[in-house]
């Protein structure tokens, strides 16, 4: 059987979630390995969270935030982007390939974007392989 | 947190129509959702949101004593409020009701995967089953809202609104750019359908307008700076007037710009090219000149040549110049090339009725192709040449005049008042609502709405309709005089806190502060001033933190059941 990776997505309320619920509306397809947690903030998404998810057995996650400038509380996607990096870096320490972790923007309207997106990092994730982590 | 009481979850999965059963297993997801723990109840509903499955919400809570009420249908964007009603009046607490995505981020885009996405929607139940046994009751913060309103724009929407919410008592600062009220309808000579002169309906608005002591107009001016929230926005105006404003509610009124046709049909070549815009300011200040063929081109830079959607006013506009035109020159010939009329309604089909009667000339061209396939200047004329589908031949007209009907475009400054006010643009560059049926004229945060040709391009008369409902929306939270907010706010575990003040610093709102409590130094938060982003939550590494409806349990239980 192929492998069908697992994959947490954290989105933001104002933008990626309604990014992702514009690709429902517009009826945009992409691969079902995603499971959405909705936050008000990308910036809620404590790296516990990220870390937590891969030691329960996640193989990829995905955070989802407004565009720069965009931000529905005004610099919280900044916070997440340092934040991100500080915990790409982390992830390789562990002998978790940063790869796994990816951070994107998807305003409420870009519904293909969101599609897109989550389809490159699900194919990313099946090249990569299950995570070990998770074994 | 100890759990005293014994949990009692009912799960209720929604069909809607075929929209979810139609692409997933809904009595699948059912039978799993009954083999979790503390689910007592499962109901399977044709549309959970229709009268019948509201009821059944409201009956079930307390045949079987659910203390948590999980629906898995549509997405909370939109529905959310509804559910949460049914259980508070139902007397459960609504902060005790959890929503699962499975249409718009499941059913709807593994369309052709059913046992996937019957899948991921047991996931997604089991997620939100989790995450519902740790919710707490929570009480909405109740906030006062400034009985007064900001209009950006001062054009036939922003004035109508303005005129609206005035005579409804309500205080308005009508903030406009340029120096005089009116935006486009400035350069408008006469209105559809009803031929009425412009300049009437504007001096008439105007006059209203001065004569009404709740309306403040700042002319040659723009918004600088906006900050708050629903009920308690402060403003900062730049310009000729910088004056600072407390209001309760923004309506977004600042409308479109035509489009102008750069290096298409030798617009920028020859002086016999003009723009609609262009003839309408020739038709207003009668400087018509004694034309013999006239043709007008539809969809000049619209639906598909330079941008995507139709601009919906441009055929009327046409129509309404062409019968103008008729009665100034009798003997011209007039022609309208178009790739299908949209006079939509009732009037306006009777007004295009009205212009074959009087020879003004429709030219139907096939779709996909360019509306005119030349134009170059032959001989002191204009040779128009496009392809007739009846005829089955490439046609020429030798015009005198060319006018290109070109689409309205967003504002080069939207970008700006988007970045501003934190709200979004949709793919085509116009604001994007809320939902276009649920909640129309609504942006999705609170108390900021928009109206006219900001939203997508609109006639007057739409223009005016578009106003009055902004206006009626933004009156509801003033009238009432204040809203309740969701309480997402944290709350700090003074024997965890350290006092580092990492949060004080994250929180962009200033609503986290060091307090001295007990001689030792602690954070403290201002729900008031307080949004909830939890910023000081997720920096928080001392866990002393804990943000409401947001807690990292309750979202460390939904990760634990990511896999199983």
């Amino acid at each position: 059987m192929s492998f069908e990776p697992k994959i947490v997505a954290f989105l933001c309320n104002w933008c990626a979630y309604a990014g992702a619920d514009m690709a429902g509306t517009s009826r945009i397809k992409y691969p079902a390995n995603v499971v959405p947690i909705r936050v008000m903030c990308s910036g809620r998404v404590d790296p516990e969270f990220v870390l937590d998810a891969f030691e329960k057995g996640a193989d990829g996650v995905f955070i989802g935030g407004c565009h720069p400038g965009d931000c529905h509380y005004v610099s919280g996607n900044y916070r997440t982007r340092k934040r991100v990096i500080m915990m790409k870096k982390l992830l390789q320490e562990m002998g978790i390939n940063p790869a796994r972790l990816r951070l994107e923007w998807v305003s409420a309207t870009e519904g293909k974007k969101f599609a897109t997106v989550i389809e490159e990092f699900v194919n990313e994730i099946k090249e990569l392989g299950p995570s070990p982590e998770g074994e | 947190m100890m759990m005293a009481e014994e949990l009692r979850i009912g799960v209720f999965v929604c069909d809607c129509g075929t929209n979810i059963a139609g692409f997933l297993d809904v009595p699948e997801v059912c039978e799993y959702a009954k083999t979790l723990p503390d689910v007592v109840y499962v109901k399977e509903n044709m549309y959970t949101c229709s009268n019948a499955g509201i009821q059944e919400i409201m009956d079930a809570i307390p045949k079987y004593r659910l203390n948590r009420v999980v629906v898995a249908s549509c997405t909370p964007r939109t529905h959310e409020p509804l559910f949460r009603k049914a259980c508070e009046d139902a007397g459960l607490n609504k902060f005790l009701f959890e929503f699962v995505n499975i249409r718009d981020q499941c059913s709807w885009v593994h369309q052709k995967e059913r046992e996937k996405a019957t899948e991921k929607a047991k996931d997604l139940v089991r997620m939100g089953v989790a995450r519902a046994r740790l919710l707490e009751p929570l009480e909405e913060i109740e906030i006062p809202v400034e009985k007064s309103s900001l209009i950006i724009g001062g054009g036939v929407a922003g004035m109508t609104a303005a005129l609206s919410l005035a005579e409804q008592g309500f205080e308005v600062h009508l903030v406009e750019r340029e120096c005089t009220l009116g935006g486009l309808l400035n350069g408008i000579n006469e209105l559809y359908p009803s031929d009425r002169d412009a300049g009437a309906l504007l001096d008439e608005m105007r006059e209203k307008i001065e004569g009404e002591k709740r309306v403040h107009v700042y002319l040659e001016s723009e918004v600088d700076h906006v900050d708050g929230y629903i009920g308690n926005f402060s403003v900062k105006l730049k310009g000729k007037s910088r004056d600072e404003l407390k209001v309760g509610t923004i309506i977004v009124a600042t409308g479109a710009q035509p489009y102008e046709p750069m290096y298409m049909y030798n617009y920028d070549e020859y002086e016999n090219v003009i723009t609609q815009y262009e003839l309408e300011r020739m038709l207003k200040e009668k400087k018509t000149g004694n034309w013999q063929k006239i043709v007008f081109i539809q969809c000049v830079g619209g639906r598909g040549e330079r941008v995507r959607y139709c601009s919906r006013i441009c055929c009327m506009n046409s129509i309404k110049n062409a019968r103008l035109l008729r009665k100034l020159l009798p003997d011209a010939e007039i022609y309208i090339i178009h790739r299908g009329m949209q006079t939509y309604g009732t009037v306006y089909e009777e007004y295009v009725r009205k212009a074959r009667e009087e020879g003004v000339r429709f030219v139907r061209v096939k779709d996909g192709i360019p509306t005119a396939s030349s134009l170059e200047k032959r001989n002191g004329k204009l040779a128009v040449g496009f392809y007739h589908p009846g005829l089955r031949r490439k046609l020429e007209i030798d015009a005198d005049l060319v006018v290109l009907a070109t689409p309205l475009i967003q504002r080069e400054d939207a970008k700006r008042i988007s970045q501003l006010l934190k709200v979004p643009l949709g793919q085509d560059g116009f604001f994007f609502e809320a939902h276009v049926k649920l909640r129309p004229v609504d942006f999705a945060t609170d108390g900021i709405f928009m109206a006219g040709s900001c939203r997508a391009p609109a006639d007057i008369n739409e223009c005016m309709m578009q106003a009055m409902a902004a206006a009626s929306r933004a009156a509801i939270p003033m009238a009432k005089g204040y809203v309740k907010t969701e309480p997402y706010t944290p709350t700090i575990d003074e024997e965890r806190c350290m006092g580092c003040g990492v949060c004080v610093e994250v929180c962009p709102y200033g609503a986290m502060h060091l307090v001295e409590k007990n001689g030792r130094r602690v954070a403290e938060n201002i729900p008031a001033a307080c949004k909830g982003c939890g910023a000081c939550g997720s920096s928080c590494v001392h866990r002393a933190i804990s943000m409401g409806h947001f807690r990292d349990e309750q979202i460390m239980a939904q990760i634990d059941e990511v896999v199983t």
